[in-house]
């Protein structure tokens, strides 16, 4: 395979390949800035997603999922405190402004 | 403080840290790609090492806030797993095709922007840099279409079956899309970003005046960057009113908070604070009539007729309805397999309450007033704050016009006390918007101490201090980059000494 060749197929590589290839091999000061994307990326998917976020109904069907739920919203422990200001609060803010 | 608080709290720390990055996306995107347009039609290469400058700050912030959305994602499955279920067939589209979008539109475009300065033409690089922006910009309207619908939700049925909230048809789609507090609170949100960008390059550019560097540089930047933000100005008062009207017929107790207004009525007064009123102004920026009918906190509780003479139940009517709701639901669910003829009488009542059943969750009728000194006094920052960048920009612009400013330190000094400020009222913005909507995540269906999952209080602390000291450490590292960026400057062609 003689450099000719090797120029030619050069030229057919796709445009997006050659654009991401040369765009990181050139970079100055972006490269701190991939690095620090991959990190955040990192500890993001592989700590806190894979440690602390499993999804609370991870591995229930659909029907488990519409049973729970369901059960949730029709429990009568579902009435219990909003967090938002109680009467004796709204007065106290009321004053404020009137 | 119980799981509900904790879990909201870190919510609103996510989508706080989150919205730091996107308004300044969303307003440097329009500047930068001014500025290129301006190079590719002038041909004259100032332009485009200023545009590449802007350019370069834009991919530090795009670099740090990429992906902090996600989180947002993680805490819906993990903290509020009930709501995940009962939105996720109508969140489910919006959020797939910002998904797509975001990836497809800004990963590629932003690519070329970055990268392609000499493999593609200059008019195939500006269409990315502007594209790179539009991309940003439809991806913002996706999300905010899903917020839209949390705060008036329209298009969509409950199926008790499901125990969802769905979408039936091509035209429930459209009905999201086109939801009122979606297109306003997109256009507000959008404009507001342009205001972030222009005060951030308007106050970039004062300091170089300042230090007495980069004179042409800056006075054309201020001229840039402030008329953005002066255009932005203008778009969030339009989409502000639009907001208020949308605020004072879909969540009235909203606007009641806003406005600390206990008891309301026609010719409503506008509190700018606490003792100084213009009077009538509350019921024009409401209903576009001076003597418009706006509900103040008691009337909501109590029970009111509209300005279209709809009498609106009291709160305590609600609860009762509510409670119907959830009984009907109960008894369709327990029955549906047994008894389908009960079954569907269940099912009717269901129907018929169904606009209620979060309000059969209540203890209390007080329980709907979110917590009126927060949302009271973000309003104020958010429109005092607003209006004290609307005319720094236009006299920024005025006196860079003029090719005064260079001499004005007090104005310079102005604009960069207003890069904190800026970030302190878009902040404020959605504190309003998201406070005062308690306690609701969907507005009347499904309040946030039903919505939460079952999580112990230590584990939400956990994450929640895990994420503050993540996020102060990359808010650290961004704003470390982008000072040293800022110190070196732009890499200016050298121009002959008259000129």
């Amino acid at each position: 395979m003689g450099p000719n060749h090797m120029k030619k197929l050069k030229t057919h590589q796709p445009f997006f390949w050659t654009l991401y290839r040369d765009g990181f091999r050139n970079m100055t000061w972006g490269r701190p800035l991939v690095w620090l994307i991959l990190l955040k990326l990192f500890i993001m998917f592989a700590v806190l997603r894979v440690f602390f976020f499993r999804p609370a109904m991870a591995g229930l069907s659909d029907e488990q999922k519409s049973e729970q739920v369901g059960e949730r919203l029709t429990s009568p422990a579902a009435i219990a405190t909003t967090g938002t200001a109680s009467p004796e609060d709204s007065q106290t803010q009321f004053s404020l402004t009137n | 403080m119980d799981v509900v608080i904790w879990s909201r709290i870190q919510f609103a720390m996510t989508a706080a840290y989150h919205w730091l990055f996107v308004p300044l996306t969303l307003g440097l995107a329009l500047v930068m790609a001014i500025m290129e347009t301006i190079y590719v039609v002038k041909k004259d290469e100032f332009w485009k090492k200023a545009a590449q400058f802007w350019i370069k700050l834009f991919a530090v912030n795009f670099a740090v806030g990429i992906a902090t959305g996600i989180i947002l994602e993680f805490e819906f499955g993990t903290n509020w797993s009930n709501y995940s279920w009962f939105v996720g067939d109508m969140f489910g589209a919006p959020l797939a095709i910002e998904g797509i979008l975001a990836f497809f539109m800004e990963a590629t475009f932003f690519a070329v922007m970055f990268f392609g300065w000499n493999k593609v033409s200059p008019k195939f690089h500006l269409a990315s840099t502007w594209l790179t922006g539009i991309g940003a910009t439809i991806s913002a309207y996706w999300i905010l279409v899903a917020n839209g619908w949390m705060q008036n939700p329209v298009g969509t049925t409950f199926n008790p079956d499901t125990v969802r909230s769905e979408m039936a048809s091509a035209q429930a789609f459209w009905e999201v899309i086109s939801n009122p507090v979606a297109v306003s609170k997109f256009f507000h949100s959008v404009s507001s970003g342009w205001v972030t960008g222009g005060v951030f390059v308007v106050g970039v550019s004062a300091w170089y005046l300042l230090k007495g560097r980069e004179k042409k540089f800056a006075m054309k930047s201020i001229l840039v960057g402030g008329i953005v933000g002066l255009v932005g100005s203008g778009a969030v008062m339009l989409s502000g009113d639009s907001s208020g009207v949308h605020a004072a017929e879909f969540q009235p107790m909203k606007l009641a908070a806003a406005e600390g207004l206990r008891d309301g009525g026609r010719g409503a007064a506008f509190t700018i604070v606490p003792g100084v009123k213009i009077p009538k102004m509350l019921s024009f920026l409401a209903t576009h009539d001076f003597n418009g009918y706006v509900p103040g906190i008691n009337d909501i509780l109590k029970g009111y007729t509209d300005n279209d003479g709809n009498v609106v139940p009291s709160v305590q009517q609600k609860m009762a309805m509510g409670r119907t709701a959830l009984d009907a639901l109960a008894k369709y669910r327990e029955l549906k397999d047994s008894d389908p003829v009960s079954a569907a009488a269940a099912r009717k009542i269901l129907d018929e309450n169904v606009q209620y059943m979060g309000y059969g969750h209540l203890s209390k009728p007080e329980d709907v007033v979110p917590p009126v000194g927060v949302v009271f006094w973000a309003f104020r920052f958010m429109i005092g704050i607003g209006m004290l960048l609307a005319l720094v920009m236009l006299l920024s612009v005025w006196f860079a016009w003029k090719e005064k400013i260079g001499g004005m330190k007090w104005l310079l000094w102005l604009t960069i006390i207003c890069i904190p400020l800026v970030y302190i009222c878009g902040q404020s913005g959605w504190v309003v918007a998201e406070v005062g909507r308690q306690p609701w995540t969907i507005q009347g269906l499904l309040p946030v101490n039903v919505a939460i999952s079952s999580l112990s209080v230590g584990a939400v602390k956990t994450t929640f201090f895990i994420f503050l000291a993540v996020f102060a450490l990359f808010l650290a590292i961004e704003i470390r980059i982008l000072i040293g960026a800022i110190r070196k400057g732009p890499e200016l062609p050298v121009e002959p000494q008259n000129a």
